[in-house]
């Protein structure tokens, strides 16, 4: 992953490199500083496309269909769901990990690859940040959707109550709290943080006084002097030291929710580094989801290079063979083990009632995405466009089959039941990326989605190659 | 470039982000606050009654033993209200014109019971007993207080699970010899720990964690 400068893609130009060890083809070439602010800083600032208007009344009616069926939810309660026992923990739960997955490449992309000075990270990770926050917010609804009694979901956290009782710290469901909510902090002060030079950028580019005075306020004050970014530098790097353990934290503790459990088919040494990778798969996959319209839509091709999608398909091949290197060791170890339970959970989930949804899963998941071995497919935005689609939902039916087919036969034959999930369900699942979406487009509209500052260093580091 | 804030903007802005800690923590408090104050828990509120009825006077004054009118507290979970035959062993002699006990007459006439406001209102998914809190040494004024010296009943106990749960957890803390129960003058000797480890031993007071189940009370 360190030099895939050597690769065929380079279209440009021939790749080298700034004294700094920026590669120099990651901006098309013709690009100035004053190019750059005018690309990115004017989006926020005037009209929005048409496009961008058609996909938000879409989002904005799915929101108002999650409104719907979560107003019904909180009327009715969770039997409008599916759910029963033995599946009590049905789509809320698959949805929440699976937007929790989302997430993590925000962090991925912001925190490890500005540590390891992977540069082509600068072009993607306001999105994938502010993805990161979107799908946090939408994961972060599903266990308080799935409470029974949603309104007292404040027990979760200890504070001193007249009860007299603390969570149960050594459940995992309350370091989920605690994981997904620092999470969610850093992640907003990062993404806050990188924020602030492009919102003066746009403040000192508006042209009508309450834009300068909204964007002002929220640039608080930034006058771009050394010391302003001297400390923005430090407090960045900090930050990013701080949110890279919790890129490997955070979906281990999701893991431990299953298998920290005794249900055969959860509990598993293998699901911390496999929940990781999935979540990193995921997070690109909905980053290619996002990034490659928007930059069609808005014709930033010449900032979102070929580079970026590439390195990124890349990512997705690595982390999705160690996905599947995960399903293999599932399967490996249930009969390993010789447990008749573990055995019976596997042939159960790959030949039973469910077989079907594993066996998409195995060709979405594991299949499709061997299409990214081929440079053609990774250059071809399209095809790259539609295999991460694939393993979008791939992501999605994965923890459908973790959940649902290891509870329906647990080690009660009496106890056996089928799910089926109800319209609510897939309201609640639909409307979740309604308001996934509903957000990204305002945060498209309304603040610059690249990261301007970043860009334009990649400008000056390509003049001082040039000077070289 | 012109300004676009006011040098006081800078203020402005500290105001309100420190405004907002402040906001945050001060909710926290009075939430808190309000939560633990007898607006909410009634400690020390007396409520309406039909009768006012003195437990100063009849307790303190008069000595008249908890089990009289509060006669099943030993055999069942309700300590039991006393019926207006119960008053009028005394009242049909003394006080029989009194004209705060018109009521108690008039029940007494027309056979319909005092209608009397509960004081100590558990809601209906917590399950208590007084008969096994009676049994092994826990004693009336340690819940409901100096009742002697009450001359209208109030709480003396918010009654919120935390307080069950102080005792559940130490019973040593609260048990006392049985033969005190009822002794509503009663106070822990200096060396109540001691002691009170001895009859929690002694009366078989379960402390491998039973007390503390939640279905030991939410049943």
């Amino acid at each position: 992953m360190n030099t895939p400068d050597q690769s065929p893609l380079t279209s440009h130009e021939s790749p080298s490199y700034s004294p700094l060890g920026y590669p120099t083809n990651l901006l098309a070439p013709g690009q100035t500083y004053e190019t750059v602010n005018k690309t990115i800083a004017e989006i926020p600032l005037s009209h929005a496309p048409m496009s961008w208007r058609f996909g938000f009344f879409v989002a904005f009616l799915l929101l108002m269909m999650f409104l719907v069926a979560i107003t019904w939810l909180f009327a009715k309660g969770v039997g409008i769901w599916g759910v029963n026992i033995p599946v009590a923990w049905g789509f809320a739960i698959v949805n929440f990990v699976w937007w929790v997955g989302i997430a993590h490449a925000g962090t991925f992309i912001s925190a490890i690859l500005l540590l390891l000075f992977q540069h082509w990270r600068t072009a993607i990770n306001r999105f994938t940040e502010a993805m990161t926050l979107f799908a946090v917010a939408c994961a972060g609804l599903m266990p308080l959707l799935h409470l029974g009694r949603p309104w007292v979901f404040y027990w979760l956290f200890p504070y001193p109550d007249t009860m007299g009782v603390w969570p149960q710290f050594r459940s995992p469901l309350v370091w989920d709290v605690f994981a997904v909510g620092t999470y969610f902090t850093i992640s907003l002060l990062f993404w806050y943080l990188g924020l602030v030079p492009d919102l003066a950028t746009v403040r000192d580019r508006a042209r009508k006084l309450w834009q300068k005075k909204v964007y002002g306020f929220f640039a608080l004050g930034w006058r771009n002097s050394a010391s302003h970014w001297q400390r923005h530098q430090v407090a960045y790097l900090l930050l990013a030291g701080l949110a890279t353990p919790l890129v490997l934290s955070v979906h281990s503790v999701v893991s431990f929710d299953f298998s920290v459990a005794l249900v055969p088919g959860w509990h598993s040494t293998i699901f911390p580094p496999y929940f990781v990778a999935g979540a990193i798969y995921s997070g690109f996959e909905m980053s290619l989801n996002i990034v490659i319209p928007v930059r069609k839509i808005y014709h930033l091709e010449h900032l979102i290079t070929e580079r970026y999608l590439n390195n990124m398909a890349n990512i997705m091949l690595a982390t999705g063979m160690i996905v599947a290197y995960g399903y293999f060791i599932e399967a490996f170890m249930a009969w390993y083990s010789g447990d008749i339970f573990e055995r019976y959970m596997m042939m159960n989930r790959a030949f039973g009632p469910y077989g079907w949804v594993f066996w998409t899963l195995m060709l979405f998941n594991v299949l499709v995405p061997q299409a990214l071995w081929s440079a053609r497919i990774r250059r071809n935005t399209v095809a790259l466009f539609i295999v991460a689609l694939f393993i979008n939902a791939g992501m999605w039916i994965e923890r459908f089959v973790i959940v649902i087919t290891s509870l329906n036969r647990d080690f009660t034959p009496s106890a056996w039941h089928m799910f089926s999930p109800t319209r609510w369900d897939w309201m609640t699942l639909f409307g979740s990326v309604g308001l996934f979406l509903t957000l990204q487009f305002l945060f498209i509209r309304l603040v610059p989605m690249i990261s301007i500052s970043e860009t334009r260093e990649l400008v000056a580091e390509r003049e001082k190659a040039t000077i070289k | 470039m012109a300004q676009l804030f006011s040098p006081r903007a800078n203020v402005h802005s500290r105001v309100i982000v420190f405004g907002v800690v402040v906001l945050v923590c001060g909710a926290g408090w009075a939430t808190s606050t309000i939560y633990w104050s007898p607006y909410t828990t009634y400690v020390g509120v007396p409520l309406d009654q039909p009768v006012p009825f003195s437990h100063k006077h009849h307790v303190g004054d008069d000595g008249i033993d908890c089990r009289y009118c509060h006669s099943s507290v030993e055999k069942s979970a309700f300590a039991g209200l006393p019926s207006t035959q119960t008053c009028m062993t005394c009242h049909s002699q003394i006080f029989n014109d009194a004209p705060v006990l018109a009521a108690v007459r008039q029940s007494l006439s027309t056979s319909a019971p005092l209608k009397w406001n509960r004081v100590h209102d558990l809601p209906g998914y917590v399950y208590f007993n007084h008969s096994i809190h009676v049994a092994k040494g826990i004693g009336c004024s340690t819940c409901h207080g100096r009742i002697d010296q009450m001359p209208l009943t109030q709480k003396t106990q918010t009654l919120y699970m935390k307080w069950c749960l102080d005792c559940h957890r130490e019973p040593q803390k609260y048990i006392r010899p049985r033969d005190k129960v009822f002794d509503v003058a009663w106070q822990p000797p200096p060396d109540q720990q001691v002691e009170g480890a001895k009859l929690v031993t002694r009366y078989h007071v379960d402390t491998t964690g039973h007390l503390t189940n939640c279905g030991t009370c939410h049943r």
